[in-house]
């Protein structure tokens, strides 16, 4: 029957349209702003410097080796090195990041900055609405506006957080036991050599 | 002024006398695009028209070219993946592959059982939702304005929610590494896929429900913008293209890279080459993705993702050159690469298959009518990321 084709595709459409009512596999949309999606654990937007504690200066995990800004594909991220030294968490004294920019109309959410970085100092955010009026320095975040605490990377991504906490206490009570050991050991005099085993 | 010689597919007649001659005065030159949305991006058409039909047809890119290979040349190995995310920015999961896969063989690295897995299960996944969104864009060029394509676009989003749990991000996934992924899978990913995987099966009855045996589209489609096979093997046509045509050719089973030696799934080869059949090609290899799909989501052993002799930083591989390929959802996707032993490639080169593919549109769209030009263009599955890159 010519037509049929169409008929048999206009019953598919219909059952399309009732069924979005009623099936949540047929309507998969949400009506943004209103109502929003979830994110997921992985999803990542743009990065965001980590810091341990309340003072972003002092707890800035940052230790401005720069791999990041080497690494950075479209070469988003700016970092001048501090002249002085303040000690991380584990009390070694580091250099801190004395200006650390990155230009997020430039930035192009890959993650590299995060791969590379051996100090987990840098993590993707999941903040999005952006938008802003000035486009140039509206979208240029410095130190102060990307540091983030820790418990924010624990909310967003807690399974990396979980781990990457763990190792850092683990590192932590590492760094604290070879540093009792080494006070231990400055207490105790040397035992000064015998003179007996010089003459035999 | 003698007129330029028009080469002509094989049995295919040219429907008046006026249309070997360009210069005959009552033929039209016409722009088409390159801020049209019938082409599917930023991509120009200069046609000769004889009233409504095309005598001539010249395609002209690079409006969107930026300079992509010289970019990769001047960076080192790892930060050129993600641009790969943007080639066939539907499709960032396979180019990703193509790129690690050149990588791996330029640098000796072996990847990891899961990691394979891994691969295939988004590689197949990419092949659906690419291929869903091309029949749904098809459609749209044909003035089926939006009922078919939002229908792909729904079930395309299911699989773009299962890249962002897993990769981090819905396009721009950049998640294959050189000798493995990125990362493991989210608890519960597996079983997430497997019930896309499994409902995919009911949108694609429907899917031809609403359109296969629609005498619209039979119409419209139906011995037009016809592939000859001698033409397609010629012109180094590649992909759902080129099996439409009846060429036998799928990388899948030529090379069998990865381990696609280990899945039972066949090539569908068309008859006539034509719009239609393309269009049939790839609802058939969706099907035959998901049996793909159903297998690998079952086998996926647990394990490693990376091979531990990979570096991520300081990757220098040794001096030597490699081309990789794989059938990416448009065709045949290859990277070429030179190292001279430095961070950075020596020479870096793409062999994308919707440029290929693209380059015999004037042998297709010769003597059909101009609303016919834009549903041949459609078939060919272009995304000018790639084409311009």
């Amino acid at each position: 029957m010519v037509g049929g084709g169409i008929l048999h595709g206009l019953a598919v459409t219909a059952k399309n349209f009732v069924g979005s009512f009623t099936d949540p596999e047929r309507l998969v949309t949400v009506g943004y702003p209103e109502q929003r999606v979830p994110a997921k654990e992985n999803t990542r937007q743009f990065p965001f410097l980590v810091h341990d504690g309340d003072d972003p200066e002092a707890g800035l995990r940052c230790v401005a080796c720069q791999i990041c800004e080497k690494e950075c594909p479209p070469q988003c991220i700016y970092i001048v090195k501090s002249k002085t030294k303040k000690p991380d968490h584990l009390g070694k004294p580091q250099f801190f990041p004395a200006i650390f920019d990155i230009d997020l109309s430039v930035c192009m959410s890959c993650q590299i900055c995060v791969e590379v970085c051996p100090f987990d100092a840098i993590k993707m955010d999941q903040e999005f609405e952006l938008a802003t009026a000035d486009r140039f320095e509206g979208l240029l975040q410095h130190k102060q506006q990307l540091a983030r605490p820790n418990t924010h990377f624990q909310t967003l991504h807690p399974t990396d957080a979980a781990a990457i906490d763990a190792q850092r206490a683990a590192d932590l009570a590492k760094a604290q036991a070879a540093a009792a050991a080494a006070a231990a050991k400055a207490a105790t005099p040397v035992a000064p050599v015998a003179p007996s085993s010089q003459t035999s | 002024m003698s007129a330029p010689a028009v080469t002509m597919a094989p049995g295919f007649e040219l429907r008046s006398a006026a249309e070997t001659d360009p210069d005959a005065p009552d033929l039209l030159e016409v722009s088409l695009g390159p801020q049209h949305p019938s082409t599917h991006g930023v991509f120009r058409m200069n046609v000769t028209l004889d009233g409504e039909r095309v005598v001539t047809l010249k395609p002209v890119f690079g409006y969107l070219h930026r300079n992509h290979e010289k970019i990769a040349e001047a960076t080192s190995y790892l930060a050129s993946m993600p641009y790969t995310d943007r080639l066939d920015y539907f499709c960032s999961l396979t180019n990703n592959w193509a790129y690690a896969l050149t990588v791996e063989r330029l640098a000796g690295l072996q990847v990891p059982e899961r990691a394979e897995y891994l691969r295939v299960i988004t590689a197949e996944l990419t092949r659906l939702q690419n291929h869903a969104t091309v029949c749904g864009f098809l459609l749209q060029d044909m003035g089926a304005l939006g009922t078919p394509l939002m229908y792909a676009f729904r079930e395309r989003e299911k699989i773009l929610d299962l890249f962002e749990s897993l990769t981090g991000a819905r396009m721009m996934c950049n998640y294959m590494r050189f000798g493995g992924c990125r990362c493991d899978t989210p608890a519960g990913w597996i079983e997430q896929a497997g019930k896309v995987t499994a409902n995919f099966g009911r949108f694609l009855d429907e899917f031809e429900a609403l359109l296969t045996s629609n005498e619209i589209l039979l119409g419209r489609t139906q011995g037009v913008g016809i592939l000859p096979r001698d033409l397609a093997v010629a012109g180094g046509i590649s992909g759902p293209m080129a099996r439409a045509s009846g060429v036998g050719y799928d990388l899948r089973k030529v090379d069998r890279y990865g381990i696609y030696d280990r899945f039972e799934f066949r090539v569908p080869v068309g008859d006539h080459g034509d719009v239609f059949d393309r269009y049939m090609i790839r609802v058939l290899e969706m099907r035959e993705s998901l049996k793909i799909l159903e297998a690998a989501l079952k086998q996926v052993p647990p394990g490693p993702i990376m091979d531990p002799k990979a570096k991520l930083r300081g990757f220098r591989p040794k001096p030597g050159e490699a081309y990789g390929r794989i059938e990416s959802p448009k065709g045949e996707l290859g990277f070429y690469l030179i190292s001279d032993g430095g961070p950075n490639p020596y020479r870096y080169r793409i062999r994308p298959p919707s440029f290929i593919n693209l380059t015999l549109l004037e042998d297709l769209c010769r003597g059909h009518s101009v609303a016919d030009t834009v549903v041949i263009l459609g078939s060919v599955d272009i995304v000018l990321g790639e084409v311009d890159r």
